[in-house]
């Protein structure tokens, strides 16, 4: 390890290259495990944010829906911080979707 | 013993150069070496290299290739090695066959090899495609060879969702090349990440060692000749543990080493 790394990792700045590989390679095989192209899984994505969205406010910006793997089981993770609650009945579907989720990429009409 | 308890045994890895042939040659020479009637059949039919890691390519005259055609016996194809007499290999036939080998083909010839044998091991070739599947079409069980690398566990990973489809069974893991160094300053993935990511048993620990270049170099698999090399007795060791004997595994963080590794290691525990 050359000593600028070792620097670093005394640091905290630089975590070890096993959990990074560790880390990249988790990610790598819930996909590949999955065969979730990442088309579909964009689209799961916005439909789960818009469902979620009518009932209460989300940080858009901080949430993700991501697979994580586990014993070679596959798991649809998503983390969904809440700004606030909505008050009274949830927003209809139309009016949650087109107000605040934006596709990442204009999806192909079908 | 009857025909049907032989074993057959796929060493697979889906990435090429992580030692599928190595461990073959060797652990077949364990084996034998430990009065298990051994075969090891080369399956890696485009590139074969079994004979040559056995020392014995200048002693093939058949090949698989001729014993399904039927123009020799088994017995004449089967290349028994000299200084290890329960061990035989069946020597991977032309590269041409690749064009016409089906999966009933390799079974055709395992079950050709099985009453004369206690266990038989396929070296599969690298890669998940039909050379692959012929192989594993004649497994009953298989051994992942994997090395602490992210590209290497990644294709151990295609390999195992294939072979469960398949229904082989048990598949046990053999980490290869392991740097017990690297691995005690968290530079390489750990045992436990390997294992814990491919949710497989672990059969074997081999550490990296320069004798396994010297030993292909002659053509003398280091489990022959009594070498008391790191890998030789990793070898032997995964011959043992495959017969079921309960031998314990290494702890490579726990390896004698120098002062740096020693800090570096020392880093690792949160005192800050």
């Amino acid at each position: 390890m050359p000593l600028r790394d070792l620097i670093d990792r005394l640091l905290g700045r630089q975590q070890a290259s096993a959990t990074t590989a560790k880390h990249r390679l988790q990610l790598v095989l819930a996909h590949d495990r999955s065969d979730l192209n990442p088309e579909l899984m964009e689209q799961m994505r916005r439909e789960i944010l818009e469902v979620v969205n009518r009932y209460v406010e989300l940080d858009l910006d901080g949430g993700a829906v991501s697979l994580e793997t586990e014993e070679r089981t596959t798991a649809l993770v998503a983390n969904l911080p809440i700004r606030r609650v909505r008050d009274g009945a949830p927003m209809p579907a139309s009016e949650a979707s087109s107000s605040e989720i934006k596709p990442v990429q204009e999806a192909p009409v079908s | 013993m009857t025909p049907s308890s032989t074993r057959t045994v796929l060493i697979c890895s889906g990435k090429g150069g992580v030692g599928k042939t190595t461990l073959t040659a060797n652990l077949g020479i364990a084996l034998a070496s430990q009065g298990v009637r051994t075969a090891v059949l080369d399956a890696d039919f485009g590139l074969r290299n079994l004979d040559l890691l056995l020392g014995l390519e200048n002693r093939i005259v058949y090949t698989a290739q001729e014993v399904l055609a039927g123009s020799c016996r088994l017995e004449q194809a089967m290349v028994k090695h000299k200084q290890e007499p329960n061990l035989a290999l069946l020597p991977a036939g032309n590269p041409r066959m690749l064009e016409w080998l089906q999966p009933e083909d390799m079974q055709k010839i395992v079950e050709l090899i099985k009453p004369h044998f206690d266990i038989v091991l396929i070296d599969a070739p690298a890669g998940i495609e039909g050379g692959f599947q012929n192989a594993a079409a004649a497994a009953e069980e298989a051994i992942v060879v994997t090395t602490p690398e992210v590209s290497a566990v990644r294709d151990a990973d295609r390999v195992i969702g294939l072979l469960n489809t398949r229904q082989v069974e048990p598949i046990q893991l053999v980490l290869n090349r392991v740097r017990p160094k690297m691995m005690a300053s968290q530079e390489m993935l750990g045992v436990t990440d390997v294992t814990d990511i491919l949710a497989l048993p672990l059969l074997g620990l081999v550490f990296e060692d320069e004798q396994v270049i010297v030993s292909t170099n002659r053509g003398e698999p280091l489990t022959l000749n009594g070498s008391q090399s790191p890998a030789a007795l990793a070898y032997r060791n995964v011959a043992r543990r495959l017969q079921g004997e309960e031998v314990p595994l290494p702890d490579p963080t726990k390896q004698r080493r120098g002062l740096r590794a020693t800090v570096r290691q020392l880093m690792q525990t949160k005192i800050f």
